[in-house]
């Protein structure tokens, strides 16, 4: 083994420091709470504005203890005569949930060759994957309209399955071989010698030390693909809307409409907001390309 | 190699095959590489050299039959622009902006969260949250639950103290936009610096304190320090994100009032002017651009590694 960076296991945020710690005053965790209720402050008015009527939605001041009600919910889903979410919903589920799987299934082998296995000279590869997420989108969006335009194409879903698995394959890689990294090498020659073969050892070595990883990596796929607006938008019409494509239906506003929107932006959200939570400390690790636990 | 490193970034590891016995050998370790390559090079690197072409063609969709090479006129006719150069100019001023504010708040938080309190589980649930909406249904709570000036909770909060009724996006626009996109982004700087502080070395920093060292001197030569990699890090992450945004800028404002960005500007001239071959070219100059700032940006990434690879 020779130079591989040794990174510290994470500990949780949870567990405090070891060593002494002179006990400073309750004023700076009053504080860190006043900015923890500030910065949620908008989603919890967004939570309590989509359970009022549009009338108690949009009063100035603003009113707490009105009637709480689900019409803007009602609305929303289609009652008062507006367009169904249900297909953008649809469609953003099926597209970041393939695409993820795609990702998965291109990263992790990419992965595997450039930390486990890897071949000289070839981290130039990694920084090509990642140099591709710092071209911008927009450069090449009007050759992949186009495109899409002359094979029948626009309007697909699958277009959008495969652009957002170009967008999150590099992020992919770049976390996968940081966690596969960590599989010591040690282990798997261990293995060769007692004559395991390949898939038993991918099997049985690499994936329990990897798993954490690679669900990482997948959360993270799946939030920007659900949060995907600028391909969608150009590239989708009335077929393969997703849902940000349909909250730009709120953009102009016209009329009373506040509850309904907050109720749809909170239903929109849920997926990446119940995602995020329950990965709270993978999180950071994802965001970061696996640079940071 | 010594076990008491702690190495936060992860380098990309150099083991190498000892001895690569054939070729054939080589591509077979190659092999599990390609197809994300060659995915990745079909779909994100063949748009761009078709956009290279397509930016020296005057070409107009709603007229495909008057479609001329034109060399370099529309570049020309792009670097000429008013407003191109103007969206150049917001895009700097609007990621520079955001990524700092960003930072600066994220490391405020960051170093509240260090400490041990009541409920800190909790705060920092909170704290991430924003960052969890998604970014249309930020930009749209912002545009119209926050920011409107008959009944927005702004407003509304002010009218408690009796304060002024701005009409906050005609006012200030950018600052709108801004605002909302900080609110987005300073919980990702949390996050990261966050995992800066907990890798300290809390023995370095009890001896200091115990050799009468003031906590701003602790903090300035030692935890700065340390998070510096953390700082460039969420720094060249957000510019990357913060650069390319369209959803707050579309939202918000729709691209009017001076708040229109790159990526804006570009969408506009081919989705609503039609105009192929200026786009394409103001495309061009975006990954230009792009370039030059990643070149940038990927020396400090890879000195990073490099500094990690050479002390391990």
């Amino acid at each position: 083994m020779s130079a591989t960076a040794i990174r510290v296991r994470p500990r949780s945020a949870e567990s405090g420091h070891p060593g002494p710690r002179r006990p400073r005053g309750r004023g700076l965790g009053l504080v860190a709470w006043l900015a923890g209720i500030v910065f949620f402050l908008p989603i919890a008015w967004m939570a309590l504005t989509s359970f009022h009527s549009e009338e108690d939605a949009a009063t100035n001041p603003p009113s707490f203890g009105a009637a709480l009600t689900l019409d803007g919910y009602r609305e929303f889903f289609g009652a008062g005569g507006g367009a169904s979410p249900w297909p953008s919903l649809i469609n953003s589920t099926v597209a970041s949930l393939v695409s993820t799987l795609l990702v998965l299934l291109l990263a992790l082998p990419a992965a595997y060759a450039l930390s486990i296995r890897p071949v000289k000279k070839w981290t130039d590869v990694l920084f090509f994957f990642l140099s591709t997420k710092m071209l911008p989108v927009v450069a090449g969006l009007l050759p992949i309209y186009l495109f899409a335009k002359n094979t029948g194409m626009l309007d697909n879903i699958w277009l959008l399955v495969i652009l957002y698995t170009s967008m999150n394959l590099p992020i992919a890689v770049w976390m996968m071989q940081s966690f596969l990294s960590e599989v010591p090498v040690a282990i798997i020659e261990a293995a060769q010698i007692d004559g395991a073969k390949l898939p038993t050892i991918l099997a049985r070595v690499v994936a329990p030390i990897a798993l954490p990883g690679i669900a990482a990596t997948a959360l993270i796929c799946f939030i920007f693909s659900w949060n995907e607006l600028l391909f969608a938008r150009v590239l989708t019409g009335v077929v393969a809307e997703t849902a940000p494509v349909f909250l730009t239906g709120f953009i102009t506003s016209q009329g009373l409409f506040l509850a309904k929107v907050c109720a749809a932006s909170l239903v929109i959200s849920l997926p990446v907001l119940a995602a995020g939570f329950a990965a709270q400390d993978k999180l950071v690790q994802g965001l970061s390309l696996g640079a940071v636990k | 190699m010594t076990a008491t490193t702690t190495a936060p970034i992860a380098a990309p590891s150099v083991r190498t095959e000892k001895r690569p016995s054939g070729r054939m050998r080589a591509w077979a370790t190659r092999a599990p590489l390609l197809p994300a390559l060659i995915f990745m090079i079909a779909v994100t690197q063949l748009p761009f050299v078709a956009t290279l072409v397509i930016s020296f063609f005057d070409w107009n969709s709603l007229y495909p039959d008057a479609r001329s090479f034109t060399g370099f006129g529309n570049y020309t006719e792009v670097l000429t622009d008013a407003a191109l150069r103007k969206s150049v100019w917001t895009t700097i001023l609007l990621t520079v902006t955001v990524v700092l504010a960003s930072l600066i708040l994220g490391l405020g938080l960051a170093l509240l969260l260090d400490r041990k309190f009541r409920g800190r589980g909790v705060v920092r649930t909170l704290l991430i949250a924003p960052f969890l909406v998604v970014p249309v249904a930020a930009a749209l709570l912002w545009k119209h639950v926050l920011y409107n000036p008959e009944y927005g909770l702004l407003n509304g909060l002010l009218h408690y103290v009796g304060g002024p009724q701005p009409d906050w996006i005609s006012n200030t626009p950018l600052l709108a936009v801004e605002m909302s996109l900080v609110w987005q982004w300073t919980p990702f700087m949390m996050l990261i610096l966050l995992a800066g502080l907990q890798s300290r070395d809390h023995q370095q920093i009890e001896a200091a304190k115990v050799d009468g060292a003031s906590d701003w001197q602790v903090f300035r030569y030692l935890t700065l320090p340390h998070l510096r990699r953390y700082l460039e890090l969420g720094a060249l992450l957000g510019s990357i994100y913060i650069v390319q945004n369209f959803d707050a800028v579309f939202t918000i404002t729709s691209g009017g009032l001076g708040t229109a960005n790159l990526p804006y500007t570009v969408y506009q001239s081919f989705y609503q002017a039609h105009e192929n071959g200026l786009a394409s070219a103001a495309g061009v100059l975006v990954v230009i651009g792009s370039i030059i700032i990643a070149t940038f940006a990927l020396r400090v990434v890879s000195s990073l590694f490099r500094e990690e690879v050479g002390r391990a």
